[in-house]
């Protein structure tokens, strides 16, 4: 039973990472009905800018709760200026051709980023630094770390602030009308292009904070780090259904525990299997997700 | 004599390839023959893959997958038959027979994949599809490296050196002739239109699901016996060779190439296959220019290089006109 609840606390650690960078996905999916491919390099790139910067502020070992938190802002405004950059250069001219093109092109900017990376950087990963101390508790035989609890507190922080932003405040009213419909939303005063990019803002800083979080407790940076964690993640907004909010942190959870819990109890070879595996139930059971309508198909 | 004149340029073109090959230096002292094999097969892999992605317009990022269980499949039989020998025949004749018939069912074995992940394709589109694609490309592989039965994550080592020269541009010939025929067929049309508008294709009577499945059936079959010819010049097997990157850079020949031409998807594998090769320096750069060129093709010509034309259409070549398809490719999504 103690093996149960370790797994439980390690999935639903895991789980909100998966959520946070699946809210970048789905958000970007309900403005411009993109697969934002590069989300996950841009993952990557907040996991090496935490890297940097910490390593700037201070030196190893000596880690402070300021140093974290400055760590995570600069990764967070680093990411975002990068998500708009991406959305700028590639995505806008793109917007009125067909949704292949959007593809492609996502497609190459994330290859762009991760092979770019590995000229830059090298391909050998490097250790992500201890930012602060971290203490395991025990509840019973379940080991709980610090670090896990407080990765737990700043995800459901800023699940808790995306949340606000959508539902309460005129940005929020603004995506939405966006994603309901561009055009009308243009005619009706929405400043269209500045909704986009600051939608790919918000995103790309939730998955560098979501990256620091990783690296706090899989401590390992690398170019191709953020191609298998953005497909799950993928899968995790898809399996909530895309395009809605709390669906992804939902499916980010359930994703994550599902994984810890068949890699637990002896598959653990099948690990990455799992995602892929819940994505095609879950497409041709239930495509729309488990919160998600069903909308027609426009012709 | 129609059939005469249906098999000559088949009978032909195996003369050539036979005649090269015994003027070509043997396989494993020539570093430039093994260049030749693999420009071969990048080519199969392109002209496969235009099939679905360039041809039908259901965008597939999985390609690796089908060349993976084409090439194991193929790689465990033959291991198995080359511990026998047909009696009567020379050697070189048994061993040819075996190679087919491995090849044949491993490209049987990466159909039926197709027909599994084309499957979803009857309900989904775009963007969904790819990712499937994707999913299954990944799933193939994990099951790879967890069958020890094949090497498991190690790989696959001795495979019977069988496949040289003849047999890979025998296959590459293979996949351009049923391309090409396929194309000019109802099949074909049917494809094109499912490309050019799936709903007003599906008005006209056309079947679009089972045209779609098809479309992957084929392409994976294709894709598998690339997948079991380069299992048996390069006589090992490894998953990691198969990964997303892997499918990637066949993507990246489709697009580059024209989407839905098959001259152009050739031409794409030929120069993107011998051109890191021949500057080496490059090498360094290649995959992220792959990514950078596909930002910049899709901002400058969405249909690639030769758009749905073949190199022969072009302007020097061309006889009579065409209408521009590569303008109705680039519409806005959503007009009529």
């Amino acid at each position: 039973m103690s093996e149960f609840f370790q797994h439980l606390v390690n999935g639903l650690s895991l789980g909100t990472i998966y959520a946070l960078i699946a809210l970048g996905y789905t958000m970007v999916y309900g403005v411009l009905k993109l697969i934002n491919f590069a989300h996950a390099d841009v993952f990557m790139i907040g996991a090496y800018t935490g890297l940097f910067s910490a390593r700037a502020i201070g030196g190893e070992g000596e880690g402070s709760y300021a140093r974290a938190g400055a760590v995570l802002v600069i990764s967070m405004l680093v990411s975002a200026g990068l998500g708009m950059l991406i959305e700028r250069l590639a995505y806008r001219p793109l917007r009125a051709r067909p949704r292949l093109t959007a593809l492609i092109t996502a497609i190459g900017v994330s290859f762009f980023l991760e092979n770019g990376a590995q000229l830059l950087w090298s391909p050998d990963p490097r250790r992500f630094p201890r930012l602060f101390e971290s203490h395991t508790f025990f509840l019973g035989n379940t080991a709980i770390s610090s670090m896990q609890i407080i990765a737990f507190l700043v995800a459901v922080a800023m699940m808790a602030g995306l949340q606000y932003l959508v539902f309460r405040t005129r940005f929020g009213l603004a995506m939405r009308a966006v994603s309901f419909e561009p055009s009308t939303a243009a005619l009706m005063g929405v400043p269209v292009d500045r909704t986009i990019s600051i939608t790919f803002a918000v995103g790309s800083a939730l998955a560098a904070g979501a990256a620091i979080l990783f690296g706090l407790q899989y401590p390992r940076v690398e170019p191709f780090m953020g191609l298998m964690l953005g497909l799950k993640a993928f899968v995790a907004a898809v399996l909530g259904g895309i395009g809605n909010v709390p669906g992804s942190m939902v499916g980010g959870l359930v994703l994550g525990l599902a994984e810890e819990f068949v890699a637990g109890y002896g598959l653990s070879s099948y690990r990455d299997a799992v995602a892929f595996a819940i994505l095609i139930a879950i497409l041709i059971l239930r495509p729309e997700g488990i919160f998600g309508r069903s909308v027609a198909e426009k012709v | 004599m129609q059939i005469v004149r249906a098999w000559a340029p088949v009978a032909i073109t195996l003369a050539i390839l036979a005649v090269v090959n015994v003027l070509l230096p043997s396989l494993n002292e020539d570093y430039r023959v093994h260049v030749l094999l693999d420009v071969g097969i990048n080519v199969m892999l392109a002209v496969s893959l235009n099939l679905v992605n360039g041809v039908t317009g259901q965008f597939s990022i999985g390609h690796a997958g089908f060349m993976a269980l084409g090439g194991y499949t193929a790689a465990f039989l033959s291991i198995r038959l080359a511990a026998y020998q047909l009696h009567g025949v020379p050697d070189a004749v048994s061993q040819g027979l075996f190679l087919v018939l491995a090849l044949v069912v491993g490209g049987m074995v990466a159909a039926l994949a197709g027909l599994i992940v084309g499957l979803p394709s009857l309900r989904l589109r775009g963007d969904y599809l790819a990712i499937v694609t994707l999913g299954f490309g990944e799933i193939i592989r994990v099951l790879i490296e967890n069958t020890e039965a094949v090497g498991g994550a190690r790989g696959l080592s001795n495979i019977p050196p069988w496949a040289g020269f003849f047999a890979v541009y025998a296959g590459v010939f293979v996949t351009l002739l049923c391309s090409r025929r396929l194309l000019a067929s109802t099949h074909g049309r049917a494809l094109l239109a499912i490309r050019e508008d799936e709903v007003a294709a599906e008005a006209m009577g056309v079947n679009t699901v089972g045209y779609k499945v098809r479309a992957f059936v084929v392409s994976a079959f294709f894709a598998g016996i690339a997948g079991g010819l380069y299992a048996h010049y390069q006589t090992n097997l490894a998953p990691k060779s198969f990964t997303f990157i892997r499918s990637i850079e066949i993507v990246v020949m489709v697009v580059l190439g024209g989407m839905g031409s098959i001259s152009g998807s050739v031409l794409a594998a030929v120069v993107l296959t011998l051109a890191p090769e021949l500057l080496r320096a490059l090498d360094q750069y290649r995959m992220a220019s792959y990514g950078l060129m596909l930002v910049l093709l899709m901002l400058a010509r969405p249909s690639g290089i030769f758009g749905t034309r073949e190199i022969w259409e072009l302007w020097p070549l061309r006889k009579k006109s065409k209408p521009d398809v590569d303008r109705e490719l680039a519409r806005p999504a959503g007009s009529p």
